[in-house]
């Protein structure tokens, strides 16, 4: 098992074995690309100033509300578009529009509309995850088995219960699915939105830093990110795995 | 007027009665199929009656529409002297594929009904628990229906829909995906169940076997358009058990003549296709 791991991770370990002596040998030129041990404290000189907090904090806010919303309407949205014909005839040609566009395209009209602050980055974030949400909740809704809809009509359920009690359940393995694409999504639109305008996040920080050619610091953040962004798909797998224990 | 009304009803007690029930299959692309053409059938209270025929000659689609599923275009379809509309408790409903609540485990599934029903919680737990023991799952109630074989899937099937007593009881092929002994095995514990809560019972299949085995009249029925081509007694004439009925010369005789109005009938539906 240490041995599995071991090799699982051994990339890793080698990409920051020529992180720290690229540089190191001038195979890189250091300002450019700081080994990784200088990385490494600038990171925690970063951690102990506030300044990976407080934007961390800022960032979290802005990815929180953007991909809740994005959860709630887009489930909400895909599910009422599966069931309901005159839902889907009137959301389905906005959806359909909004599909091909880059999302980061989206980044400056929600500024001109909601300004510099966290409302634009919150609207860019929640719109980029709105699709897979609302395609999985759709595709998953409708996929429900006729028959399962049938059997809790027999067994005196309403409409509502059966949206609530057959169709979301049932549709929850594709749902789930969907909101992990839209994770990964939410942290580009976040880190992106940020990096354009602000005055606050991670996403301000790197910029911030490479504007002033603190290149360690900025490379430690950037660092972060990633790790961020990795550690929350193991969880949110996690939480998915829990959560789908039924399935076998 | 009111016996006007429900005098047909009184006449079959919580009988069930089709009148020239017609019906059209309309795909979304090609051709609408007439599925059904002109369907009448009488099932008394407490009656046992199979719908046998090939696949496709619409005996699942009368079935749907007895539950109320899809909208009875022409013709009527009668319980208890009672018009269908919609679906509802009175019917309950057992399909081939199971459909449980793969979220919910074997308990949770029997208890989905009774909540329905807004039954006190004692009594749903006590109904619920009383269910599970007549199928014989006690000590998986806390299973989850991934975990079980298809036979057991069936019985948590069963008796989810017996959880709420209805009055007539509709299956459609839910012996077909299992194997043989399984299958046996649960006719055996249908018709044991029948025995301790008799309801009236309208089961689809195309197992002529089956249909002779468990059933009291065997309405057989033509390829498309779905017609009632005729009907057979096939309750025991000497009063013998269903056990010892599989083994008569007039068991083999109701299989043997019901084999050959259905073959004629399975016939026509492979060159139609």
């Amino acid at each position: 098992m240490p041995n599995n791991v071991f090799t699982r991770y051994l990339p890793l370990l080698l990409l920051a074995i020529l992180w720290e002596i690229g540089p190191r040998l001038h195979w890189v030129d250091p300002s450019e690309l700081p080994p990784l041990s200088a990385v490494g404290r600038a990171w925690w000189s970063l951690l102990m100033d506030g300044d990976l907090w407080i934007n961390g904090v800022s960032s979290f806010i802005n990815w929180f509300f953007g991909l809740g919303s994005a959860i709630i309407i887009g489930v909400l949205l895909g599910v009422l578009m599966a069931r309901s014909q005159t839902i889907d005839d009137i959301a389905s040609p906005l959806v359909k529009a909004l599909y091909p566009m880059p999302k980061s395209a989206l980044i400056p009209v929600m500024i001109l509309w909601l300004g510099l602050g966290a409302g634009s980055k919150i609207a860019s974030i929640s719109l980029s995850c709105l699709l897979p949400v609302i395609l999985s909740a759709y595709n998953g809704a409708r996929g429900v088995d006729q028959t399962l809809i049938w059997s809790a009509r027999a067994c005196g359920a309403t409409d509502r219960e059966l949206l609530w009690e057959v169709v979301l359940p049932a549709a929850l393995p594709e749902i789930l699915a969907g909101i992990r694409n839209a994770v990964a999504i939410s942290f580009i639109v976040l880190v992106a939105s940020e990096l354009l305008v602000g005055q606050r996040g991670l996403g301000y920080l790197i910029s911030f830093l490479g504007e002033g050619g603190v290149y360690d610091a900025m490379f430690a953040v950037v660092v972060t990110v990633s790790a961020l962004g990795f550690f929350a798909d193991r969880a949110y797998l996690f939480f998915m795995r829990r959560t789908l224990l039924w399935r076998e | 007027m009111n016996e006007t009304i429900f005098g047909a009803g009184s006449m079959t007690g919580n009988g069930i009665v089709f009148g020239q029930v017609t019906h059209t299959y309309r795909p979304q692309r090609g051709r609408p199929v007439l599925a059904l053409d002109g369907v009448s059938l009488e099932v008394k209270e407490r009656e046992f009656v199979a719908l046998l025929g090939p696949s496709g000659c619409g005996k699942s689609t009368l079935l749907y529409l007895l539950g109320g599923f899809m909208p009875i275009e022409s013709g009527t379809i009668t319980v208890g002297g009672k018009a269908v509309t919609a679906p509802g408790p009175d019917r309950g409903i057992v399909f081939q594929n199971y459909s449980l609540f793969p979220w919910k485990t074997v308990k949770q599934n029997v208890l989905y009904g009774l909540e329905k029903q807004r039954k006190p919680k004692a009594e749903r737990e006590q109904r619920a628990q009383e269910l599970i023991e007549l199928v014989h799952l006690k000590g998986f109630e806390d299973s989850y229906p991934s975990q079980l074989s298809g036979g057991m899937k069936q019985r948590v099937a069963i008796a989810r829909t017996l959880a709420i007593d209805p009055v007539t009881l509709l299956m459609d092929e839910p012996f077909g995906a299992l194997d043989a002994q399984t299958r046996t095995l649960m006719h055996e514990e249908l018709l044991a169940i029948m025995r301790r809560t008799p309801k009236t019972c309208v089961f689809v299949t195309h197992d002529v076997r089956e249909a002779v085995y468990l059933a009291d009249r065997v309405a057989v029925m033509t390829s498309r358009p779905g017609r009632i081509k005729e009907i057979v007694d096939t309750k025991p004439s000497n009063g013998i058990s269903r056990a010892d009925y599989i083994n008569t010369p007039e068991f083999t005789e109701k299989v043997d003549y019901l084999w050959n109005l259905v073959r004629d009938e399975a016939i026509r539906a492979q060159e139609a296709h």
